[in-house]
């Protein structure tokens, strides 16, 4: 990653972007509601919505069919898939902003994995994947990614001779083969479970109720929160750990805080997604490419963008083959990997 | 200092309005629903769409599932029973939807839609009390018993059919022609055991596999057989013909005597009204098995 530079990428967040992507992020809500295996009026669905705004009572003319198709079904998925994408967007920014690497991600670092490991545990013992609050899944999904995401770090801080943030990342794979490796070997062996588990890990968006959009808010806000307050901070610390302590930032403490603010957010929405890959490099990439270097550009950016990634490509994985779906993993992948090359041969020049 | 301060009291304020937002939500009114005879059915499987047929609900049924292609004019779509899609459901305006798992359940629930989940049979009873309870929620009482007093009479007359002092013959049941088999612990595996059949797979089953392990080839030639059951005609294009020309296995028992049975794949894989038809093919085979 290139040091950010005064000349040619702007520090500062500009409105028209902001306005810009934000209108893109509606755009793909507005379609999102609009199309599905059932057709109906898209007019009315708004108004649909509207209704259930607080204080605000218009008749949208739906049928109760209707009504409850848009606001049970494709609105609560709508907002989830959004909700999921910005946070694993915004988790994807942070990591490689602290571990100066453009490859990282929640996925590289072992958390993602971590939260596999710890639901197929749930499957495994017997328990349904639900989504309520303190249900088996979702907790096992934040100890497995919060377990995973301080495995790697404790290993890459005792690692003894060198110390670079490429350590991080290494001993991020390193934990994240391992607990793909346990988790295969627990899913192989229970063979009644490995269908179950095996839909959970391709992502699955398709049965988003509020309940789970309500599971992953507060999440989503307090992550949101802190990263975008934190990205001044990544800023500095894109410039190296010594300058940066030079200039006054907390260097250790800053690193944990964002480390542990993505790996929640990763965890909030592998408990309620499943394993849903790539966004987390695609869109702050993305991003990078079109907006410039610096975090106080790409994280905010990468939330809202990143929430308008994953909803178009769940709207890709309902309508596709419907009324059959696509695993949604399947679909980020399929852009993401291709994507992922380009990456890599643009980014030649950047430092590790 | 203070900056992390403000970041702690918008997180809070942040927090505080994601909860009112939650409790906005989950306040929403429940739909209300009353339970008159369903009008409009969508049946997710198979066997339950064959069900409804045979008790005569078969014109209340206003959409099946990708696989139930029995009977012929039973209205197949695109929706699949693996994972439903619950949209494409609502789509049919069902007010009755019978599944085998309860997958779509809690989301049709909050389309105010009643959902009935008939898990894979495990007896003969689970089957004759799927039979029922379908009758109760179509309002098909008297059908549906009769369903059931004509299965087990002739269930009866088919065991009643097999010699009392009949030797045991061993029998191998091929699910698919990479040896997955059914035990006898079953529900198929107990119709074989209604007609004095023993299984080859029992001794390699075990707990993880539950009733259906994978057997090797070497095991089922040392275990010889004398009976072969095939229900992957369908899935898998097995035949008697293709049994025989597998190396190794022309020296087997049944292939011997020619007693490897072809089965229509769908019935044996289902435990609704034709499993009649199933236990009749078994026992035949068994019957003239033991003649030869």
């Amino acid at each position: 990653m290139r040091e950010p530079d005064a000349a040619d990428t702007p520090t500062h967040l500009r409105w028209t972007w902001l306005a810009a992507s934000g209108a893109v992020l509606l755009g793909v809500l507005a379609l999102g509601l609009a199309v599905g295996p059932v057709s109906i009026n898209p007019a009315r669905s708004f108004v649909e919505i509207l209704d259930h705004v607080p204080f605000v009572h218009v008749h949208s003319g739906l049928s109760s069919r209707d009504a409850n198709i848009i606001w049970e079904l494709r609105f609560p998925r709508v907002v989830l898939a959004a909700l999921v994408g910005a946070m694993l967007a915004s988790s994807g920014a942070a990591y490689q902003g602290v571990f100066r690497n453009p490859l990282a991600d929640p996925y590289l670092l072992g958390a993602a994995a971590g939260a596999g490991l710890g639901v197929t545990i749930v499957v495994v013992a017997g328990h349904p994947i639900t989504g309520g609050f303190l249900d088996p899944a979702p907790v096992a999904a934040f100890v497995g990614a919060l377990g995973a995401a301080v495995l790697a770090y404790a290993i890459s801080a005792t690692s003894g001779r060198i110390r670079t943030p490429a350590t991080l990342l290494l001993s991020g794979v390193a934990v994240m083969s391992f607990l793909t490796a346990v988790q295969t070997y627990l899913q192989q062996r229970d063979a009644d479970t490995v269908r179950t588990v095996y839909d959970w890990i391709l992502g699955r968006l398709t049965s988003a109720s509020w309940s789970d959009v309500v599971l992953v808010l507060p999440y989503f806000a307090v992550t949101g929160v802190v990263l975008v307050f934190h990205s001044r901070a990544l800023d500095v610390l894109s410039v190296g750990d010594e300058e940066a302590a030079s200039l006054g930032v907390p260097v250790k403490r800053v690193r944990l805080t964002i480390v542990a603010a993505a790996s929640l957010a990763t965890a909030a929405a592998v408990a309620v997604s499943g394993l849903i890959g790539f966004v987390g490099i695609i869109v702050p990439h993305t991003v990078r490419l079109l907006f410039g270097t610096s975090y106080r550009v790409i994280v905010p950016l990468s939330i809202i963008l990143g929430g308008a990634f994953l909803a178009f490509a769940d709207l890709l994985a309902r309508t596709t083959l419907s009324p059959a779906e696509i695993p949604i993993g399947v679909v980020t992948a399929m852009i993401g990997a291709p994507f992922f090359v380009v990456v890599l041969r643009t980014s030649k020049a950047t430092t590790g | 200092m203070r900056k992390s301060l403000l970041v702690v009291a918008l997180s809070g304020a942040l927090v505080a309005g994601s909860v009112a937002v939650s409790t906005a939500i989950s306040a929403a009114p429940a739909i209300a629903r009353g339970a008159p005879a369903p009008k409009r059915i969508v049946s997710l499987s198979p066997t339950a769409t064959e069900m409804l047929y045979a008790i005569g609900a078969g014109k209340l049924v206003v959409a099946v599932d990708d696989q139930s292609n029995y009977p012929a004019k039973a209205p197949r779509t695109k929706l699949t029973g693996l994972q439903p899609n619950v949209e494409a459901i609502a789509g049919y305006s069902p007010d009755l939807v019978v599944a085998s798992a309860a997958t779509a359940q809690p989301q049709l629930k909050k389309l105010g839609i009643a959902t009935l989940v008939q898990p894979a049979a495990k007896t003969l009873d689970d089957t004759y009390r799927e039979i029922k309870q379908l009758g109760g929620a179509t309002g098909r009482t008297k059908q549906a018993a009769a369903v059931v007093a004509e299965m087990k009479a002739k269930i009866a007359a088919l065991t009643k059919s097999v010699p009392k002092n009949a030797k045991t013959l061993s029998y191998f049941h091929e699910l698919d022609n990479t040896l997955y088999t059914a035990t006898s612990k079953t529900f198929i595996g107990s119709l074989y055991s209604l007609a004095k059949l023993r299984n080859i797979g029992d001794a390699a089953d075990t707990t993880d596999t539950a009733g259906y392990p994978q057997l090797s080839a070497e095991y089922v030639i040392k275990q010889n057989p004398e009976l072969v059951f095939l229900a992957d005609t369908k899935c898998c294009q097995q035949s008697a013909a293709a049994v025989a020309a597998r190396p190794g296995w022309d020296s087997l028992r049944a292939v011997q005597a020619k007693h490897v049975v072809a089965l229509d794949d769908d019935v044996a894989s289902r435990w609704g009204p034709r499993v009649v038809d199933l236990l009749r093919s078994i026992v035949h085979a068994a019957n003239d098995a033991r003649k030869a």
